[in-house]
């Protein structure tokens, strides 16, 4: 019979963050910025059809990096909690902040009681009712930490770099076809070719178009912004 | 695990892209008619909802519905809805039992957006009327007890580029109507006005016009349907679905068009 071995409480969360970090280090990054129609998310993704980005309710999109099959998984949860939430109370009654924290408890759950923690980190943004608040960007971890960020939000393994030039280069109130060319730009490889169309996965959260905020960006729309 | 928690399936019981099984297995108390099944309708003065129809035209179908609900002899309401967007490019028109039939519209919108945001895709306009068969279906045994309701489906579909409308019976029956369908109490003075004046390739306005007639008809005729109220400005409800979307038309153009074509033949009719 083999000993057990002692092996710190410690010791068992860095290895499996470390774990976590190496999976959705593998994937590329994923942006989210705020401008003045409401909220643009970009992701470098040559699938016109495995999405990362994608709606979750009237004012709520869902956006993940890392193991598609996990973040995909999560995005359906989300939308079934919502829809059950809108269905049961009221659409004005779903808001990112408690899908947020769902997602929090779901993935610090998993951290700490699974064989394997997620390799995702997740985006829920929800664009504000006119005169009503603010946008909101809630950045949730692979261990269920939650970030509220403002402006623009980063996710992915290279996060560090593209928010030290986000920070440089993102103003607040731009127009989504300059959010747009910002982001592809900061995704692109600084030494290697600008990002085309075909190789981007854009949507919106427009504030001012009806009851569903959500709306898909591509083709020769998003061609004409790039080259704008 | 503390509330609010996502809901998740192992392989055997995930409900897939319905929404109606997502609620059968972790709510089925919000389902419509549950509860329903013991009591009879008879006991009760049950709100009926009347007149509703569909119109193909040209480019697409136009719904209306008379605004009225009826408690027995009492009018329940004079401004209640009975047409409904069911998503972007197709609509939902409800005649019998007002609250399972509003309940089973509530319903069948998350359904259709709850399948777009889990697939990536809407469903077919096919898809939809399918859909909604069966939730006429799981109403029957309420529909026993007099709790009836069927709905009309109308939608633009936009891979045949061609309005297309629906009709179904208790069971749940689904049949496609090539032309128009007509449902509630008054349905019949207001099927055969249109009968008389349909023709293929309609332009738009003379269908809504067609529409608002056809449900003169009915009102003039049937007591359970409510005709134009010009004292307090209510009109029939009239939507349009075609290659831009589901279009309902404000209060003012069709109480416009109310006033300029209702008259003449109907005057006559006022025996």
């Amino acid at each position: 019979m083999s000993m057990p071995f002692y092996v710190s409480p410690e010791q068992v969360m860095k290895d499996r963050a470390d774990y976590a970090r190496k999976g959705i280090a593998r994937g590329r990054s994923l942006i989210a910025l705020e401008c003045a129609e409401g909220i643009v998310l970009i992701a470098e993704n040559p699938s016109r059809r495995l999405f990362k980005i994608s709606e979750i309710y009237d004012r709520i999109a869902f956006a993940g990096v890392g193991l598609y099959n996990e973040f995909n998984a999560l995005k359906i949860a989300g939308v079934r909690l919502a829809d059950l939430k809108g269905y049961q109370y009221s659409r004005e009654d779903v808001t990112a902040s408690s899908l947020a924290y769902a997602y929090a408890q779901t993935l610090g759950h998993v951290f700490t009681h699974e064989m394997k923690p997620y390799e995702v980190e997740l985006l829920v943004a929800q664009v504000s009712a006119e005169g009503d608040g603010d946008n909101e960007l809630f950045h949730i971890m692979y261990d269920g930490t939650v970030m509220d960020e403002e402006g623009f939000s980063v996710l992915g393994g290279q996060a560090e770099s593209i928010a030290e030039q986000l920070k440089e280069q993102y103003r607040e109130g731009i127009s989504e076809a300059e959010a747009i060319r910002l982001g592809a730009k900061v995704l692109s490889n600084p030494d290697g070719e600008p990002l085309t169309a075909d190789q981007l996965e854009v949507a919106a959260l427009e504030r001012d178009r009806g009851p569903r905020a959500f709306r898909r960006v591509k083709g020769a729309e998003l061609e004409q912004i790039l080259t704008g | 695990m503390n509330e609010p928690s996502l809901p998740f399936f192992g392989p055997g019981s995930d409900p897939g892209p319905s929404f109606a099984d997502l609620l059968r297995r972790l709510a089925p108390h919000a389902l419509p008619g549950s509860g329903l099944d013991e009591h009879s309708a008879d006991a009760l003065e049950i709100t009926h909802a009347t007149t509703v129809l569909a119109i193909r035209f040209a480019d697409g179908v136009v719904m209306a519905g008379d605004r009225r609900a009826t408690a027995g002899y009492t009018i329940a309401s004079r401004r209640i809805e009975k047409v409904f967007p069911a998503d972007d490019y197709s609509g939902v028109a409800i005649a019998g039992a007002a609250g399972p039939a509003v309940e089973m519209v509530r319903l069948f919108q998350v359904q259709l957006e709850h399948y777009e945001k889990v697939e990536g895709e809407q469903l077919s306009l096919e898809g939809k009327a399918n859909q909604l068969s069966q939730f006429v279906r799981a109403n029957l045994p309420a529909a026993l007890q007099g709790f009836v309701v069927v709905p009309i489906f109308a939608g633009y579909d936009d891979r045949r580029r061609r309005g297309r409308v629906y009709s179904f019976d208790v069971t749940g029956g689904k049949y496609e109507e090539l032309d128009f369908a007509a449902n509630g109490s008054g349905s019949v003075h207001a099927r055969n006005w249109i009968k008389a004046a349909w023709r293929e390739d309609m332009p738009r306005d003379e269908t809504v016009d067609l529409a608002l007639r056809a449900l003169f008809a009915a009102a003039d005729e049937d007591v359970a349907t409510g005709g134009p109220d010009l004292i307090r400005r209510i009109f029939p409800t009239v939507a349009v679905i075609d290659a831009n979307g589901y279009h309902r038309l404000t209060d003012d153009v069709v109480g416009e068009r109310a006033l300029q074509v209702i008259g003449g033949r109907e005057e006559g009719a006022g025996l």
